[in-house]
């Protein structure tokens, strides 16, 4: 026994060639590095296709848009006065420093929290109450139906009137964007239950409550989140438009007033980060969706 | 096995009377007229019958989803008046919650009978393996295969001890193996439990592999035909369906159904201007299964 064997580790001990010999054979030795990272590639390539390609085309609008400024092209459209994305990045380096940008930003958000919030407490129960209650149903559907096709936007004066403060207006607004589509889509959710389950409820037992809980609400879920998702998107756009039209603070506010003001290198940074919080918020929900509904995780 | 306490033989199903039609636009569907039929303590019992019979409207007057329009459905004595836990159903469709993993599934009808938690736990741990499906017990329904799933609705229907299963064609959307499996699995849990069962199926093989009796239906408005006796002893072997008396039973059944089922067509055959064919879809399409 030689006494470098001792040393080596039983592993390691078979030559790399052998493994190439031994090929896919039955008996499993773990793959060299090389071999993984080849497989991951494959794997994964469509993806890291789109990967690519999307951080390309980005790039090319980026240029695109600094072309277009730094020439000031009229075609058209006028991009004489449109900062360019230089100038966005310079006021956007400021901004983040600027306690009054994170206000406003920050202000937007809490008015979606609640607005949204509130939505979403009142249009889930509800939506559900009336899709198991035929009576709650025939009650509230008729009014909810004349109010739905008001976009939450032609609220506004009528908010003002309503509500003492501007804050509260301004969430009222928000309220009303989210909730329709939450309502409604909860609503569809439960005439999508499977009357089959409910069965199945029924002869192991469950009364009611149980079958409301532990069938109707479940099956539902898939419809809710969709329409808290929708419901977010909804929210956004009647919050910046209430913020553009009656606000004080808020990121719509902040943008409107970069006009007014003649920045208008803020009027890009203000509509950059009312996408990004939009993106974030819908992200959240999606989130919460995959925590909240483990079944349909793929 | 102790969580499903070994009563006395339980479950005496009567059926007297019965008749019970659908309200629709064009007025009143009689679906079954006049059946009487029963299932003893602890007895296997089939009802077969062309489709559109009246099969299901029958088992889910016996479950309590329907009420009969005349007569009157009892088990043990006591008039069925809704769905509860002591008749345990399969349906089909699987109707596994896909939202609660097996073993959540099979819990469910202790957790609506107040059982804590760890304790129901055990007794779906157990149930489940004994139909090899401890290692699923933690897989969302959606992964599973159409038999595993099935085989999860009937320890589910069983976890609360029922006095009767009642199962509708709950093996007609499993392929021909598969099916042969699941026959040999309910047979062997209905034996350990001593339970009564009333089986639905469009399977006259099935019927009679499983059955101690095997109900016949008539065509639409539904009626019971013939009620046929299977003598063939227990327990049964897959090699039995080759025997004489099995094939001579075989035979038996599927001229009743023939009859019923080119009655039952008639209308369509009509409809379709294709009385001139020979139509011997019924006849064929089981003669393959053999
Ligand atoms: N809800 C209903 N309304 C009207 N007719 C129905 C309804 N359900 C079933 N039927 C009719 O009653 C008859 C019996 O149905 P069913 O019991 O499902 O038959 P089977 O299970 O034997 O195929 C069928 O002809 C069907 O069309
Ligand atoms: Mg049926």
């Amino acid at each position: 026994m030689s006494s470098p064997a001792i040393l080596r580790h039983p592993e390691d001990s078979m030559p790399a060639t052998a493994i190439a010999e031994t090929g896919p054979g039955p008996v499993a030795t773990p793959p060299s590095f090389g071999t993984l990272a080849l497989r991951w590639y494959r794997l994964n390539r469509s993806g890291l296709r789109a990967i690519a390609i999307g951080i390309t085309s980005l790039l090319a609008f980026l240029l695109v848009w600094h072309l277009l400024t730094t020439y000031r092209v009229v075609f058209f459209v006028r991009f004489t006065n449109v900062p360019s994305p230089l100038a966005v990045y310079a006021s956007f380096t400021k901004a983040i420093h600027d306690p009054k940008f994170l206000m406003h930003i920050l202000l937007s958000c809490r008015r979606i929290l609640v607005g949204f919030s509130l939505a979403a407490i009142v249009g889930v129960p509800l939506g559900l109450v009336m899709g198991r209650f035929k009576l709650v149903h025939e009650i509230i559907f008729p009014v909810a139906e004349v109010l739905r096709p008001i976009p939450a936007i032609a609220w506004v004066p009528m908010a003002i009137m309503l509500w003492p403060t501007n804050e509260q207006s301004i969430v009222y607004i928000t309220f009303l964007g989210s909730f329709f589509p939450i309502l409604v889509n909860t609503l569809h959710g439960m005439t999508l239950v499977d009357p089959v389950l409910v069965r199945a409820a029924q002869c192991l037992g469950a009364r009611e409550r149980s079958i409301f809980r532990e069938v109707y609400y479940p099956a539902s879920l898939p419809h809710i989140f969709t329409g808290l998702t929708v419901g977010m998107g909804v929210a956004w756009v009647s919050l910046i438009a209430a913020e553009m039209i009656s606000g004080q603070y808020g990121i719509g506010y902040f943008t409107w007033e970069a006009y007014s003001l003649v920045q208008y290198a803020d009027i890009a940074l203000g509509m950059i980060a009312i996408g990004v919080l939009g993106l974030g918020s819908s992200l959240l929900i999606r989130g919460a969706g995959q925590l909240v509904m483990p079944w349909r995780a793929k | 096995m102790s969580e499903i306490p070994a009563k006395a033989p339980q479950g005496h199903i009567e059926v007297r009377s019965f008749s019970l039609s659908y309200d629709s636009i064009e007025g009143p569907v009689q679906a079954v007229t006049d059946t009487q039929i029963h299932v003893k303590p602890g007895e296997f019992v089939s009802i077969v019958g062309p489709s559109g019979c009246g099969k299901s409207t029958l088992l889910n007057a016996v479950a309590g989803f329907l009420k009969p329009t005349t007569g009157i459905v009892t088990v043990d004595g006591e008039r069925v008046g809704g769905p509860s836990a002591e008749r345990g159903m399969v349906f089909q469709q699987y109707s596994l919650f896909p939202w609660k993993t097996v073993r959540e599934n099979v819990e469910f009808g202790l957790k609506m009978r107040g059982m804590p938690r760890s304790q129901r736990e055990r007794a779906a741990r157990t149930l489940l393996g004994l139909a090899g499906l401890e290692a699923f017990e933690k897989h969302y329904p959606e992964k599973l295969s159409g038999g595993m799933k099935q085989r999860v609705g009937i320890v589910r229907a069983l976890a609360t001890g029922p006095k009767v299963l009642l199962l509708d064609e709950p093996f007609g959307a499993l392929d021909a193996q598969t099916r042969v499996i699941m026959q040999q699995i309910l047979t062997n849990m209905w034996q350990r439990l001593k339970i009564s069962v009333l089986f639905v199926t469009h399977d006259i093989d099935e019927a009679i592999f499983l059955s101690d009796r095997v109900y016949c239906m008539t065509a639409r408005p539904g009626s019971i035909k013939a009620e046929i006796p299977i003598p063939l002893e227990r327990p049964r072997q897959q090699s039995m369906m080759m025997s004489s008396e099995f094939l001579a039973l075989r035979r038996g059944l599927m001229s009743l159904i023939r009859e019923e089922s080119l009655k039952a067509m008639g209308g369509e055959i009509n409809d379709l201007g294709m009385r001139g064919l020979n139509i011997e879809l019924h006849g064929q399409s089981l003669a393959e299964v053999l």
